[in-house]
């Protein structure tokens, strides 16, 4: 990948992790309220996946998706008016932290019940496949979604059909408290694809390149008329589930683990010592930033003080689309009405009232 | 003008909007090669082929949330669910998805969806395949529902439910598939959710929907006889509900009866009495009565079964008390 992929990628994954914690910080505050799902940690998944897609895809995703709305290019300023329930917000203020969308974007959500990325995405790609468009729809979901019927239900006809939708999981080993291994009786995700035929692959989602070029891969496949793929990316969040959660049912060491810089160095300092079982420690970090800095800085893409600028550059982005959000007006009545009535086209219901 | 089955109805509307829009899809468990477990959907592949007649599998929720997906898009699939009963499965897509998506986003998103259904009691077919859910569907705001009683009004509210942006449901009636009526073609639609009064009264207002109009206008011949004059007001939709019709009737003859198959109790009879007590209080000479299923599993054993549903000397009993402010309704 040339100098300019890198330094985008590096880029958005900095403007992620500096935007969910300037969220965190407002929730804190209490200018944001309601549930809160923040990625820090599995910048790499988005960054990598999205990095592949093209301007024509339909994106799904789940309750944690600010960063995924972000890299498709949905403006910071109006997910944060968004987060803040203003009517700048991308969906005026009407869905919230779960409920980005945007049409121009071709971003489908934000749905925030577990299960639900799977039809909506296999509908979409329905669509596509229907109208012969060479497009293609990405679907994430977490690892506490493969246990839903709609998993099953939708990977079954997505391969009945050959429909065009990468499955992306972004496995983080936990549904919200619940450990992958006390709540899936198979732990590898992308073992379950074989039981309808769906070419699948696992990656380490703590690698962004590996996630990009895994992604690339198998959007080449969808596109090239193969049907649906899925990937598995492996990867882990820093915070708990959501602001409502401190994530305490996690061994000690586990989180600092995944954060360290160097994991080898972290283990051998002795701070893992608590953990227990043989999976708990099998694939600490390095956390994807501080990894993906520096392989960009050995490949000479990052002389001098390079980091730290495009470090303030996303802190400045950031500011700037806090300060918009919290200048921004609330929306009214009136356009929850509007909203409500997008569709009506000036429908009449009974032939009396007033168009 | 010609004399057509309801099923038939619904199979031209059908037919006519897949000629003219090839945007409409039909999809659901055996519309395909089967023809649809009703006929509604028959030889509509062998004409359209597999990508606009698409035989799913039994997999409800993800097909109905397929349907949802499609017409984020853009599309208007008209999605059939082989009788409510199953929708019960479905439920996640449509008052989760199809209802909450284009307010959500802000208005972003268009919603053509058409879920076709049937429900009601038909014949001895146990407490799981006789069931309704018109409570639950029309308590979901973004939703909206008609429940044609005609083959005329098939034909038209299923015409003007896969034109609609909205999504919609089409709830019909096991028991109205192979009832005959006259369906034109050429006249103008009535509004989607206008109510209609079949039968002129003067002395009590009957309001039914669905499968109950019919039983509501026999019981009104029976009490034609008796002296009463009863008026019938098939509803036609149940979300939106057309209450100036109902208020404008109910006005007139002081007194109202609520026919609904579904269990009286918390059902969608008791949203239509709340609303036309509240409406027209102080022109009512009787509390707003309500006769409807009692508030049990449909029983399979068959004289049971029909003691479970209004009939129509029921109907003809409760319009009596109605009117002479006597004895047990129920």
């Amino acid at each position: 990948m040339d100098r300019t992929g890198l330094l985008w990628m590096l880029r958005q994954m900095l403007l992620a992790r500096t935007f969910e914690e300037a969220a965190a910080r407002e929730y804190a505050t209490g200018s944001i309220s309601g549930f809160l799902h923040l990625y820090p940690g599995e910048e790499a998944v988005a960054v990598g996946v999205l990095h592949a897609a093209e301007p024509g895809d339909h994106v799904v995703s789940t309750y944690r998706e600010h960063v995924h709305a972000l890299v498709r290019g949905l403006p910071a300023r109006e997910i944060m008016a968004e987060l803040m329930g203003k009517k700048a917000g991308v969906s005026a203020g009407m869905g919230g932290s779960m409920h980005l969308f945007s049409r121009e974007h071709r971003f489908l959500g934000g749905v925030a019940i577990v299960g639900e990325t799977f039809p909506l995405a296999i509908g979409a790609a329905y669509a596509v496949a229907y109208r012969r468009l060479p497009e293609a729809v990405i679907c994430f979901f977490g690892d506490g979604a493969v246990n839903q019927g709609t998993f099953h239900e939708s990977l079954n006809m997505a391969a009945l059909w050959k429909l065009p939708v990468l499955f992306v999981c972004e496995n983080n080993r936990y549904q919200i408290g619940t450990e992958i291994h006390r709540h899936s009786a198979v732990v590898e995700v992308y073992r379950r694809a074989c039981a309808y035929g769906i070419p699948a692959v696992r990656e380490n989602g703590m690698d962004v390149l590996a996630v990009h070029g895994a992604a690339r891969r198998a959007l080449e496949r969808v596109r090239a008329g193969d049907g649906p793929q899925l990937l598995e990316l492996e990867t882990y969040r820093y915070r708990g589930h959501s602001m409502a959660d401190s994530g305490a049912y996690r061994p000690a060491g586990e989180v600092e683990a995944y954060r360290a810089r160097d994991p080898i160095q972290f283990l051998e300092s002795g701070l893992s010592g608590s953990l227990e079982g043989h999976w708990q420690a099998a694939c600490p970090g390095p956390d994807c930033i501080a990894s993906f800095g520096e392989y960009c800085r050995t490949q000479g893409h990052l002389e001098g003080d390079c980091f730290t600028r495009l470090e303030q550059e996303t802190v400045q982005e950031v500011q700037e689309a806090l300060e918009f959000a919290r200048q921004a007006p609330a929306p009214d009545l009136q356009d929850a009405w509007a909203a409500f009535r997008c569709n009506r086209r000036g429908e009449r219901f009974f032939g009396r009232e007033p168009t | 003008m010609t004399g057509l089955l309801y099923w038939q109805a619904l199979h031209r509307a059908l037919d006519l909007e897949m000629d003219s829009d090839d945007s409409v899809l039909v999809l659901g468990e055996d519309v395909g090669l089967f023809g649809g477990t009703y006929r509604v959907t028959e030889g509509l592949m062998a004409k359209y082929g597999e990508w606009r007649v698409r035989d799913t599998p039994i997999s409800e929720n993800s097909f109905t949330g397929l349907g949802v997906g499609a017409a984020m898009l853009g599309l208007r699939p008209v999605v059939e669910i082989m009788t409510v009963n199953f929708a019960l499965l479905a439920l996640d897509a449509l008052i989760n998805m199809a209802a909450k998506i284009p307010f959500m986003s802000g208005g972003q998103f268009p919603m053509a969806l058409t879920v076709r259904m049937p429900g009601g009691v038909a014949r001895q077919l146990g407490a799981q395949h006789s069931q309704r859910l018109e409570h639950t569907l029309m308590n979901v705001p973004g939703l909206r529902m008609v429940v044609p009683s005609t083959p005329q009004d098939a034909f038209w509210q299923l015409r003007q439910a896969i034109r609609s942006d909205d999504p919609l449901i089409v709830l019909e009636h096991e028991l109205l598939y192979f009832r005959k009526g006259p369906v034109d073609e050429t006249l103008p639609p009535p509004p989607l959710h206008q109510a209609k009064t079949v039968r002129e009264g003067q002395t009590l207002t009957c309001i039914a929907y669905s499968r109950m109009v019919e039983v509501a206008l026999e019981a009104a011949g029976i009490l034609a006889g008796m002296g009463i004059g009863m008026e019938v007001i098939d509803l036609r939709s149940l979300s939106p509900v057309d209450w100036e019709t109902c208020q404008g009737s109910v006005q007139k003859t002081h007194r109202c009866l609520v026919v609904e198959e579904d269990c009286v109790f918390a059902g969608a009879g008791a949203e239509l009495a709340a609303t036309l007590q509240e409406r027209c209080f102080y022109f009512l000479d009787a509390p707003v009565r309500r006769v409807g299923g009692i508030n049990l599993p449909t029983p399979f054993s068959p004289d049971l079964e029909a003691a479970s549903i209004p009939r129509p000397d029921t109907v003809v009993q409760a319009a009596r008390n109605l009117v002479s402010g006597s004895g047990n309704l129920r």
